[in-house]
């Protein structure tokens, strides 16, 4: 392979691996807005929240027990959200439940930076940032290890919503929630356990990112990296949510690669937006947007 | 069912429904269908008929719509607190006006959503080959997304889905609306197998009073959030006020002597 080759070929793959980050991000979205149409501002402060908690618990608890404890909050947080947030608001406007949502943002940053300061923390996951090398290609450890959690972690919610007496449910309620009631489907139940998925998922989101950038409030910026994930994607698809990561991702790292030395840097930056702004002109529902069934 | 059975299996006594804490719709509706019974529930667009079957239900909630007076009763039990998966689980499934399929999950899986808050795992396959016994179209179809079926096998599957929960009493909101004549039998007859070989009571909503009345037993008509006549069904088919404004029957025009007058005054009520 010639040097340039490589040179794209490693900024690929490390950009597809970066990017299953982001996919896992996006995810918390698309899980929430399929289930109950809300599009969950609180995401970004759900991983914050999550990232901190988890450094706040590992001096006294272990790496293990800490992460249990993380997901239990997360759960228990989910719960809470579904009691007071939710309910109160069923059958009002998308726009009242998005509003709730920011306000519920602030609240998670604001509740955890009271009781684990605002100090930014290193998060040591145990797993060294020193590069393998496989055929010619340099890969960080850090980089392979993030992707096969969020790996794994999507294919276990693909089995568990196909294949699973609650994940049908869950399916149905994200269609039509009064059809689901209507039925029998405990709807609160359904919503509760949706943001608790969103709740795990944000806790991988917020191990992995956390031990790449530190635990700071940035971290719940990253669900700004979600937008164009979603646009690409489209709001409703998990396949379209992982896939436009991994767009996403790798169109950053090239665009960093070799068009940032020509122009003097910048478009890395913006290359996930300009991508995205491509797509709402010409795919406005984005890749895999929800097919809207028409019969005639 | 006036006079019938002393403990029907399902009373509506005298209740009043109001929507975003300001909007009365039901005025002290009361109806009974006994066990096994099939009764329909007729009336114009807006009249309440599916705001009677969501009380019931307790689909409401999430319409911001409240029982604010008057009690349900459902096998002796108060329903009017419970909410919709606990009344479902108690045997009352509502199959919802407009079809209301999940458009995005197969005919078989729409089925089975339908026996969610159900534990008996062996009898849920065999009821599947019940509905398909039933719903022989659905069968051909049954991995097809329930969005690209059509209208007919949409409403069936509703009524299938439905029949999953195996409910001791199904409230139906207009299975007729939008379908051709033809299909509109096909679809009753099912029910009326339904009632009599799965001994579901049915509690049926329809502005079709001419195929409903054929189908029931008794029915109740309902105007401005009331019930404004009720009856045995040959009662019914007889009355001059149904005839002419539900079944198309008389011609305006043909009034004559004193009783009229009363009859045209309950006309002007009923319109109003
Ligand atoms: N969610 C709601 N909020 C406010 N008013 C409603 C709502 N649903 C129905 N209504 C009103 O209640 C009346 C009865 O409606 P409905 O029960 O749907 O009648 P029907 O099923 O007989 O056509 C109508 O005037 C309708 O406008
Ligand atoms: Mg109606």
């Amino acid at each position: 392979m010639s040097g340039d080759l490589l040179f794209g070929v490693e900024l690929a793959v490390s950009g597809l691996l970066v990017g299953v980050m982001y996919s896992l991000v996006a995810l918390g979205f698309v899980l929430i807005f399929k289930s109950s149409g809300i599009f969950n501002f609180a995401q970004g402060a759900m991983t914050l929240f999550a990232a901190l908690a988890l450094v706040g618990f590992l001096p006294r608890l272990g790496m293990g027990v800490s992460i249990l404890a993380v997901l239990a909050v997360m759960v228990a947080l989910a719960f809470a959200v579904e009691r007071v947030v939710l309910r109160p608001l069923v059958a009002r406007p998308p726009l009242a439940l998005f509003m709730a949502t920011i306000g519920l943002g602030f609240f998670l940053e604001g509740l955890a930076q009271a009781i684990w300061g605002t100090q930014p923390k290193g998060l040591d996951i145990g797993i060294p940032d020193t590069p393998y090398v496989v055929g010619g290609l340099l890969l960080s450890r850090l980089d392979l290890a993030g992707a096969a959690a969020a790996g794994v972690l999507v294919l276990g919610l693909i089995v568990f919503f196909q294949k699973t007496t609650l994940g049908l449910g869950l399916r149905a309620v994200s269609d039509d929630h009064e059809a689901a009631l209507s039925v029998g489907i405990p709807l609160g139940r359904a919503w509760a356990v949706t943001w608790a998925i969103a709740g795990v998922v944000a806790v991988v989101a917020g191990v992995l990112w956390g031990s790449r950038l530190g635990v700071q409030f940035s971290l719940s910026l990253v669900a700004l990296k979600a937008l164009p994930v979603l646009i690409i994607g489209g709001i409703e698809s998990i396949p379209g949510a992982i896939l436009a990561g991994l767009i996403v991702g790798a169109a950053e790292r090239l665009a960093g690669g070799f068009i940032d030395p020509l122009v003097g840097g910048g478009v890395k930056d913006f290359s996930p937006y300009l991508l995205a702004m491509i797509f709402l002109i010409f795919r406005p529902y984005g890749l895999f947007g929800r097919e809207i069934i028409e019969r005639v | 069912m006036k006079g019938s059975s002393p403990t029907p299996l399902l009373k509506v006594n005298n209740i009043e429904v109001i929507y975003d804490h300001v909007i009365l719709v039901l005025k002290g509706v009361s109806l009974e269908v006994p066990e096994g019974g099939i009764v329909a529930l007729l009336g114009a667009n807006g009249a309440g008929k599916s705001t009677t079957l969501k009380a019931i239900s307790n689909l409401l909630r999430v319409e911001r719509g409240e029982v604010t007076k008057g009690t349900i009763e459902f096998a002796g039990e108060r329903i009017e607190r419970k909410d919709a998966a606990a009344v479902v689980q108690r045997g009352v499934v509502q199959v919802m006006e407009g079809r209301r399929v999940f458009e995005h999950l197969t005919v078989e899986e729409n089925l089975l959503t339908g026996a969610y808050s159900r534990r008996d795992g062996r009898s849920v396959k065999q009821d599947l080959d019940r509905v398909y016994s039933y719903f022989p179209k659905l069968a051909a179809r049954r991995s097809i997304k329930a969005g690209y079926v059509s209208g007919g096998e949409q409403q069936m599957l509703a009524i299938g889905r439905g029949f999953m929960a195996r409910p001791r009493l199904m409230l139906l909101d207009e299975p007729s609306m939008g379908l051709a004549p033809m299909l509109v039998r096909e679809i009753f007859d099912i029910v009326a197998r339904l009632n009599r070989e799965e001994k579901v009571a049915i509690l049926l909503a329809e502005q079709n009073a001419a195929g409903a009345l054929r189908l029931v037993q008794y029915g109740y008509v309902m105007e401005s959030g009331r019930v404004v006549l009720d009856g045995e069904a040959s009662k019914l088919r007889d009355n001059e006020d149904v005839k002419e404004f539900y079944l198309g029957l008389t011609g305006v025009g043909q009034r004559k002597s004193y009783r009229d007058v009363k009859h045209y005054r309950r006309r002007k009520r009923w319109l109003s």
